[in-house]
């Protein structure tokens, strides 16, 4: 099995407002089957056994849904595979003796906490400007009492495989949350249960993405192309063709 | 609804409609600047009456206000959308994507936009300006000569090459411009995107390209 | 001690629905007095927290990863069980009821299941509702697929994101009510102690884990939705922070911890690659519906999968269960390829997995038809291990996935301790010793919007005179100080080890002696094993950094301490257990064949635990367990 010795350059920044700069490290021996995470977690006992600070770094399932991971490797959100997150992405995709350079997720509304991990709460508060239906437990109707075609649950399962995890804000040059707004605003435009609110949801939503400080959508196409749920950008000129709509219908 | 037209997304779209209408303007102003392949001077006479039809005539002086206006409006809208861009992201990343997940007009619609805007400056100094201010000859007909003013322009490999470059960039611009109008406008669905692809890749092909020939043509045919 | 189940008189059927037409209710203006801590944002605790902030209590709900969408519930995959027999095909209540109580080997209470089965239709209404984009058929009615250990078709499912959609789905709940201001969301903060005042839950001291600062909340009750200890084993299906911290203080606080030792472990997952590996992927066990499971025929034949010809396979599933062949129940399944790999047929580096492969498959169905039902597994198989399942046999591995055991609750969610309820995985209550598919979501779901607001209610309505009780209460000092002294303790050890190595010490241990099979002699002496790294550990862990600051080698040793103590609890238990049943498997209790043999006689109960003191052995309390409307009878898969 082939060995992997690494150079890294990593983020480090002690806390929010105190200043971050790379330091470099050296890993050694990795085994080309560990996952991205997993080469962190050899660094980190290495530092430990020292009795230095480990990388701070967010992640939780590794198993690329929780949406927790989050770390830009070389330029890229999540490294370099397509449609993966960090914690599915494996050493096999890099060369012995590269030079790989971990930064933090980079925008306004994702303040830095410590090393690479950032504070998403924004995203939290997006949804709750009107990520939802209004309907309270035990008011519902029977499931099969509200029929909803194939294709378009099927439409709206593909905005909803959102993680949530911000590479699109990472990626995009803007820092826009657009693909992340979009996706919650169609999958629910969609449905024949998000119609009452149709209107108001879109308008709160906008307006607190940009309450937020999130940047605007130039329509670059860099969300879509590192979302690691490959989320299409169908879905950000819907959400578009929904704000209009909202101005339209008052 | 207050939020509707103070949001960002709202911003964003008159910055799309007015680049629309400037693609418009573009396709007129094109549609004019064909008159110079017209040989000799039947080809002098219609362009000077050309011109000064585009420069008395009520309805068309009403249009310019328009065009001067969406041109103000997409600039201050482009350039106040960009400086929040630039704030949504304080700090920099050291290494950059590049454009292995976007094309490189995408990522530099500002650098394009301020080189047309240089452009135009000096194409409104050279054309626009000496014909509404400047101390124009007349021709035979009585009309400015602002025909003889532009093919003398096009005689001049600088002036060629400053204008056939501009074209390059105009067409870049209009690339992603064109194409991202329709998606912020919420057109593009998926039924339609390939048919407005097609469409913007047309126009966006046409509109440089047809510019870019009449200096060429003139210079050629003066050497 | 008596443990007082609360079992609602009459018949099994009527239970519920008599407890819900008499229990006794909060007035409105009660209700916006009464507060209510929620601990853990999954299925249960955010379904939980949603519905009684609708119903108009004060909520604090708390997550420690960074937003309660993350919990991880969201990695379900295969589905949610209701009795909905929208398929025409027999279902009922009962049926849903009768499966979960064989599927779980006669371990689980009667009333409880019945309950669960009952208010299943619900969740569906209630998650369609709010925009869970479930499958659906061409005419737009809801689809369902099948699952291991039933005959009828009850799972709704959304693609191999079942999980996701539904946590989403009540995130978007528990969102509305945030935005409301109906509850106070605290994310990235961990509870590390309960407060008890005059006998009664009363608060948390939690510990926020940006800045390491420490807070005292009080609650008229206190709701544990803190998931499963499967990170016991230290490689487990769980997410990295996944870990029995709450529900471990809340147990030396009182409560009593029911059957640690079922632990359900899941046949389908990617074998381990190496020792650096962090933790284990699951893929679906939809998977055994068209794969052939098989090792080679001869010991340590060490030709690549594809090149073993037919006569050299050893299908040993279709060989044992002709039955039921590859579609076994999880523990059977599970056992077996630990039987073949441990008489040395085991394939891979480690020589720790069996094939699981789609040759047959291919040929009969299509690559096409193949990809478009596995496409997605195969591609997340194809990601983790680089080697492509179309080509050659998957090489998999059981691993741990759920844990059946938690806080012993009553009937009405609540633990041994008054106004301490546990809800979801973290109580023990449904799944007896074994879990059906496509039910921890069911259960979770169930527990916090169905069950938990009516029986908080019947407390808190006996609760309405008390007054919320000042943080500066001398319990709450003392918790606090208590809590502190611990983390000082691990901050000033300075010793040699990092926290990861214990982890994964205990974990091989817990593993090796509690894992797939146990026995008597290897349990006793892993009890004394565990003692010895549970002294190594206070003596010479080693945790940098410091307390007010993102510290997570902190965080993380306080899990690992817990789970240490965990750890040595599950031994006990399965040692007590003199019996096999459901993934409790002892190798003195089995057939000539080498399966489960339970023992009605002497074992029909919940094993509850009550802690003693530090230096003091547990003491064993017994739930009998009374089957009134199933007959007992051993599972068979012959």
């Amino acid at each position: 099995m082939e060995e992997l010795n690494l150079k890294l350059k990593i983020w480090r920044q002690p806390g929010p407002n105190q200043k971050g700069d790379f330091v470099a490290y050296k890993v050694n021996g990795l085994n080309t089957h560990m996952s991205f995470l997993e080469m962190l977690d050899v660094l980190n006992e290495q530092l430990v056994n020292l009795g230095q600070d480990p990388v701070a770094f967010d992640h939780d399932c590794r198993e690329g849904i929780c949406g927790m991971c989050s770390m830009v490797i070389n330029g890229k959100p999540h490294g370099p595979q397509k449609g993966t997150t960090t914690c599915q992405l494996h050493m096999r995709h890099f060369n012995n003796g590269d030079t790989i350079t971990i930064e933090p997720w980079r925008a306004k509304p994702f303040p830095v906490l410590k090393d690479l991990i950032v504070d998403r709460s924004s995203f939290d508060r997006i949804i709750q400007a009107g990520g939802y239906v209004s309907v309270n437990t035990g008011s519902a109707p029977d499931g099969n009492s509200i029929p909803i075609g194939k294709e378009i649950a099927e439409d709206a399962f593909d905005a909803a495989a959102c993680i949530g995890c911000g590479a699109c804000v990472a990626a995009c040059k803007n820092a826009s949350a657009s693909l992340f707004v979009s996706a919650k605003v169609s999958q629910l435009a969609l449905l024949p249960q998000g119609q009452p609110e149709r209107e108001e949801r879109v308008v709160k939503m906008v307006s607190k993405m940009d309450e937020e400080g999130f940047g605007h959508c130039t329509n670059t196409g860099a969300c879509e192309a590192e979302c690691p749920k490959e989320i299409s950008l169908e879905y950000i000129r819907k959400l578009n063709w929904e704000y209009h709509r909202s101005n339209i219908k008052g | 609804m207050k939020t509707y037209f103070t949001s960002t997304l709202f911003r964003k779209t008159l910055a799309s409609l007015s680049g629309v209408f400037l693609v418009l303007f573009l396709a007129g102003h094109l549609a004019g600047n064909l008159q110079l392949f017209i040989p000799g001077e039947a080809g002098q006479k219609q362009f000077n009456e050309y011109a000064f039809f585009m420069t008395t005539n009520p309805v068309v002086n009403l249009l310019s206000i328009i065009t001067y206006s969406a041109i103000i409006l997409h600039v201050l809208l482009t350039f106040y959308l960009t400086i929040q861009s630039r704030n949504a992201r304080p700090v920099k990343y050291a290494v950059s994507s590049g454009t292995t997940n976007s094309s490189w007009a995408s990522n530099n619609m500002a650098v394009l936009g301020t080189l047309l805007l240089i452009f135009l400056v000096i194409h409104l100094r050279s054309f626009w300006y000496e014909m509404h201010f400047g101390s124009i000859e007349k021709d035979i007909w009585g009309k400015k000569d602002l025909y003889t003013v532009t093919v003398s322009a096009f005689h001049e490999l600088w002036y060629v090459s400053i204008y056939v470059i501009s074209m390059v960039v105009l067409g870049l611009h209009l690339k992603h411009g064109l194409e991202s109008a329709f998606q912020t406008l919420g057109f593009r669905t998926r039924k339609y995107s390939s048919s407005i692809k097609a469409i913007t890749t047309g126009l966006v092909l046409l509109i440089p390209i047809t510019f870019a020939s009449i200096p060429i043509f003139i210079y050629i045919k003066n050497i | 001690m008596i443990l007082d189940n609360k079992i609602p008189e009459g018949p099994l059927a009527d239970k519920w629905t008599n407890y819900k037409a008499k229990v006794p209710l909060v007035s409105p203006s009660n209700k916006r007095r009464l507060e209510v801590i929620i601990i853990g944002t999954g299925l249960a605790g955010a379904s939980a927290a949603a519905s009684l902030a609708e119903m108009g209590y004060k909520v604090k709900a708390f997550c420690f990863q960074d937003s309660p969408r993350r919990a991880h519930s969201i990695a379900a995959q295969g589905g949610i069980n209701a009795a909905k027999n929208y398929q025409n095909d027999g279902d009922s209540v009962y049926r849903l009821f009768y499966d979960t109580i064989k599927g779980g080997d006669y371990r689980s209470r009667e009333a409880n299941v019945y309950r669960l089965a009952e208010v299943s239709s619900s969740i569906i209404d209630q998650c369609v509702a709010q925009g869970v984009p479930f499958a659906r058929e061409y005419g737009g009615t809801l689809d369902n697929r099948s699952f291991g250990g039933v005959q009828v078709s009850r799972t709704f499912y959304a693609r191999g994101q079942t999980g996701q959609q539904l946590l989403l789905g009540a995130y978007s709940a528990l969102s509305r009510q945030i935005s409301k201001g109906n509850v106070q969301m605290f994310n990235r903060h961990e509870m590390l102690d309960i407060v008890k005042i005059e006998g009664k839950a009363r608060g948390v001291i939690v510990r926020n884990l940006i800045t390491g600062e420490y807070q005292r909340h009080f609650g008229h009750a206190v709701v544990l939705a803190t998931g499963g200890y499967g990170n016991v084993y230290y490689l487990s299906t769980n997410a990295m922070g996944s870990n029995v911290t709450a529900s471990w203080r809340a147990h030396k606080k009182g409560a009593m911890f029911a059957n640690p030792c079922y632990t359900q472990i899941h046949p389908t997952c990617i074998p381990v690659s190496g020792e650096y590996q962090s933790k284990l992927t699951l893929m679906s066990e939809s998977l055994r519906n068209d794969g052939r499971i098989w090792v080679p025929r001869k010991k340590g034949d060490n030709r690549a999968g594809i090149d073993i010809p037919e006569e050299d396979r050893d299908y040993y599933l279709e060989r044992r269960y002709p039955a039921f062949g590859n579609l076994v129940p999880r523990d059977v399944a599970s056992r077996a390829a630990k039987e073949r790999c441990d008489a040395g047929y085991g394939v891979g580096s480690t020589g720790l997995a069996v094939y699981l492969d789609f040759e047959d498959a291919i040929k009969r169905l299509g690559k096409d038809v193949v990809s478009s039902r596995y496409g997605n597994l195969f591609e997340m198989y194809e990601k983790i291990t680089g080697e492509n399942p179309y080509k050659m046999p998957m090489r998999i591995f059981p691993a741990v996935h759920y844990t059946m055991g938690g806080l012993w609750v009553d009937y009405d969610l609540m633990t041994t301790v008054p106004g301490l309820y546990a809800i979801g995985e973290c109580n023990f209550s449904d799944h007896g010793a074994n879990r059906l598919g496509a039910s921890a979501l069911m259960q979770g779901l169930a527990d916090g919007y169905f069950v938990l607001p009516y029986t908080l209610g019947k407390y808190l309505s006996e609760d309405i005179r008390t007054p919320a009780i000042s943080t500066d209460h001398e319990e709450f000092e003392k918790a606090e100080k208590k809590t502190k002294d611990q983390v000082k303790r691990l901050l000033e050890n300075n010793g040699n080890r990092s926290v990861e190595s214990y982890h994964r010490e205990l974990g091989k241990i817990v593993w090796d002696y509690c894992g797939m099979s146990r026995n008597k002699k290897e349990l006793k002496s892993a009890i004394e094993e565990i003692k010895v790294i549970k002294n190594d550990f206070w003596n010479n862990v080693l945790v940098p950094g410091e307390d007010n600051v993102i510290n997570p080698e902190l965080t993380k040793a306080g899990r690992v301490a817990d789970f240490i103590e965990l750890g040595e609890l599950m031994m006990r238990d399965a040692l007590a257990r003199d019996e096999s049943c459901g993934g409790h498997f002892r190798e003195e209790h089995q057939t000539g064949e080498g399966e489960a043999m339970r023992d009605d006689a002497k074992f029909a109960f919940t094993s509850a635990w009550e802690f003693n003191s530090e230096n003091k052995d547990p003491i064993l309390n017994k739930e009998v367990l009374e089957f009134e409307n199933v007959q007992l009878t051993q599972r068979s898969y012959k």
